[in-house]
């Protein structure tokens, strides 16, 4: 380390030295890193935590927690997670199915086909979904959406039903699945388009202009420079949507009639996630209850870490390879 | 033949065909925005007056027409400020150790790729997370301090990166400067650095009191329930807006569904107020970023 420069506190060839000439250097950066170390030891805090309360009632849990349907801590002792993370998986695969496309066409409106002075606004318009609160898209579901689907549920019911998600016999319609993953399409529609939009915009500009010089229309441009740039981007968004998804929570609980059975029948009312049984659930259960409410949150908190996880490692590595590639 | 050639018929109409695609999907998207809004006003307008805004439920029976979310209003702005007065100041040193010090360290790496990953941490885990630290494992009682503690780990990654990206907007040149002059660097970082990002870390804190405002699972699991006007947030439990319109949508009651949309509108009315206000400091401070 060549210290003759004699550059004065804080210089970066005398960054060490800096602490020893001024007063509060050293614990200024001493809490700077402080406040980083805590949020990582928030983030183990959860797992000990949830670990910690769930295993007493794991361990007294009558039956098996990974394969039973039932839930009933409360009464017969009994609790299993299979139905309810059925219902996570299905519901939030619903959802990404259905708010994909319409968010990747909504970043592409943005970035490529609105026009420029208009572009902002609109783009913070699609922000404003993402601002209304959970509990409110719950009850505009129950509200409106619900009557809204029914016609078309048993239109579906009726012509399509040999389609196994649109089978089923009785009540059609109503507090389904599929309303609930219209509602969660909703509300994670803004953070896919929000994150596609970014990255559609940083295409190379030179390839755009290329195509369009050699004849290319705005569609096959945007297929050929566009898209195969930004397709990563796409699909972590999609995965950091679908994290969203299954951590829902108020809007389900509203809207999903809250049964405990594997079904496929997204028209007829069955449907329930572990995040929409704890928020119906927390208020009655007992000791036992409770704890095993901790349990389906552990599950939950794991299965949405990893999708997480394997997001930001996508975007990341993105981030090297566009900033090395620069 | 010469000249610029015609597109044929074929690739134009795909082209046009996709044109119109994404102005649905614009339109597409738009439509629940606005259904949402025109169902919460017209449903929230019914019940939303001075009665509503300044009785509780106490004494309120199954059937009774009044009622109002007073307590409920209350326990929102105490929660969401604890919440902010713990997660500001941690997510705001955060960012600058991640902007000022930890440049590419390997702790800096694991704490940014954590942030990151904290942004996703379910609304209801971190709710579930309070009760069994703070509640179970610790044996405090339900409380308003409870939830803040769990809104608050939901705004620490939001305000962490709003700041850090307005922090790292600050040009290089200003703290050269700074150096120059022989001031050390934290009080670069206090005079210089945080006055120039200032109105940027606003904005981002307050996008993230909205986003928290809204937020009814960790309550759930936090503050629990109550019909009576509770000040103190340190004891006892308390109510909070989202979870009064959760619960008032829970009920069978037509009257209870009406409290429940007014409710909706009052907190919808709060969090786009929190968002217009936090853009506009954004837009009103632009032109001298934009440069």
């Amino acid at each position: 380390m060549t210290t003759h420069l004699k550059t004065r506190d804080g210089g970066p060839a005398t960054r060490r030295s800096a602490s020893r000439r001024s007063h509060g250097e050293g614990p200024f950066r001493f809490v700077s890193t402080a406040a980083g170390v805590v949020l990582l030891g928030i983030m183990a805090a959860i797992a000990v935590f949830l670990i910690s309360e769930a295993i007493p009632a794991l361990q007294a849990n009558k039956g098996s927690f990974f394969t039973d349907l039932i839930w009933e801590p409360n009464s017969s002792g009994v609790f299993g997670i299979g139905a309810l993370a059925f219902g996570t998986v299905l519901s939030s695969a619903l959802a990404l199915v259905i708010a994909t496309p319409i968010a990747v066409g909504v970043a592409l409106f943005i970035s490529h086909y609105a026009p420029r002075r208009l572009a902002a606004p609109l783009g913070y318009l699609i922000d404003l979904l993402a601002a209304v609160p959970s509990v409110v898209y719950g009850l505009w579901g129950v509200a409106f959406l619900v009557p809204l689907l029914r016609t078309p549920s048993q239109w579906l019911n009726e012509h399509l039903g040999w389609f196994p998600l649109f089978a089923g016999e009785g009540a059609i319609g109503g507090k389904t699945m599929l309303a609930g993953a219209v509602v969660l399409a909703i509300m994670i529609l803004p953070i896919i388009a929000a994150i596609s939009r970014e990255v559609f915009l940083q295409a190379p500009k030179m390839n755009e202009e290329a195509a369009l010089a050699l004849g290319a229309t705005r569609w096959e441009m945007i297929r050929m420079a566009v898209l195969p740039f930004g397709r990563p981007g796409v699909i972590s968004a999609a995965m950091l949507g679908l994290g969203r998804a299954m951590g829902e929570t108020i809007a389900v609980a509203l809207i999903f009639p809250a049964t405990f059975d594997i079904s496929f029948e997204i028209l007829t009312p069955h449907a329930n996630s572990i995040a929409a049984n704890i928020a119906n659930g927390f208020g009655e259960a007992t000791e036992m209850g409770r704890g095993a409410l901790i349990a389906s949150g552990l599950v939950l908190f794991v299965i949405t870490l990893l999708v997480n996880m394997g997001a930001r490692m996508v975007i990341n590595r993105r981030k090297e390879f566009a900033r090395t590639g620069a | 033949m010469t000249g610029i050639q015609h597109i044929s018929t074929s690739r134009r109409i795909k082209d046009k065909f996709v044109q119109g695609l994404v102005y649905l999907a614009f339109a597409l998207a738009v439509v629940p925005l606005v259904s949402v809004l025109w169902l919460v006003i017209s449903n929230g307008l019914a019940r939303f007056d001075l009665d509503f805004l300044t009785h509780s439920m106490r004494g309120i029976g199954a059937r009774d027409a009044n009622g109002g979310a007073y307590h409920a209003i209350i326990g929102t702005l105490e929660q969401v400020l604890l919440a902010s007065l713990i997660s500001v100041p941690i997510g705001l040193f955060t960012a600058i150790y991640l902007v000022e010090y930890g440049r590419g360290g390997r702790l800096s790496r694991s704490i940014s790729f954590f942030v990151d990953v904290m942004t996703g941490v379910p609304s209801v885990v971190a709710g579930l997370f309070v009760f069994a630290f703070w509640i179970l494992f610790l044996g405090f009682e339900f409380s308003g301090w409870a939830g803040a503690l769990a809104l608050s780990i939901l705004m620490m990654p939001t305000v962490v990166r709003s700041a850090e990206e307005m922090l790292r907007l600050v040009p290089g040149d200003l703290r050269e400067a700074s150096y120059a002059l022989g001031v050390a660097k934290w009080r670069t970082i206090v005079k210089v650095v945080l006055p120039t990002a200032f109105t940027g870390i606003v904005t981002g804190v307050m996008l993230a009191v909205a986003r928290v405002a809204g937020e009814t699972a960790p309550l759930l699991m936090t503050v629990f329930f109550t019909n009576s006007i509770n000040n103190d947030p340190f004891t006892g439990p308390q109510m909070g807006l989202p979870l009064f319109v959760f619960d008032q949508a829970g009920r069978p009651n037509d009257t209870a569904v009406d409290r429940a949309w007014a409710g909706a509108l009052t907190l919808i009315l709060i969090v786009m107020l929190l968002n217009l206000v936090a853009r506009l400091i954004a837009w009103w401070r632009a032109p001298a970023r934009g440069r």
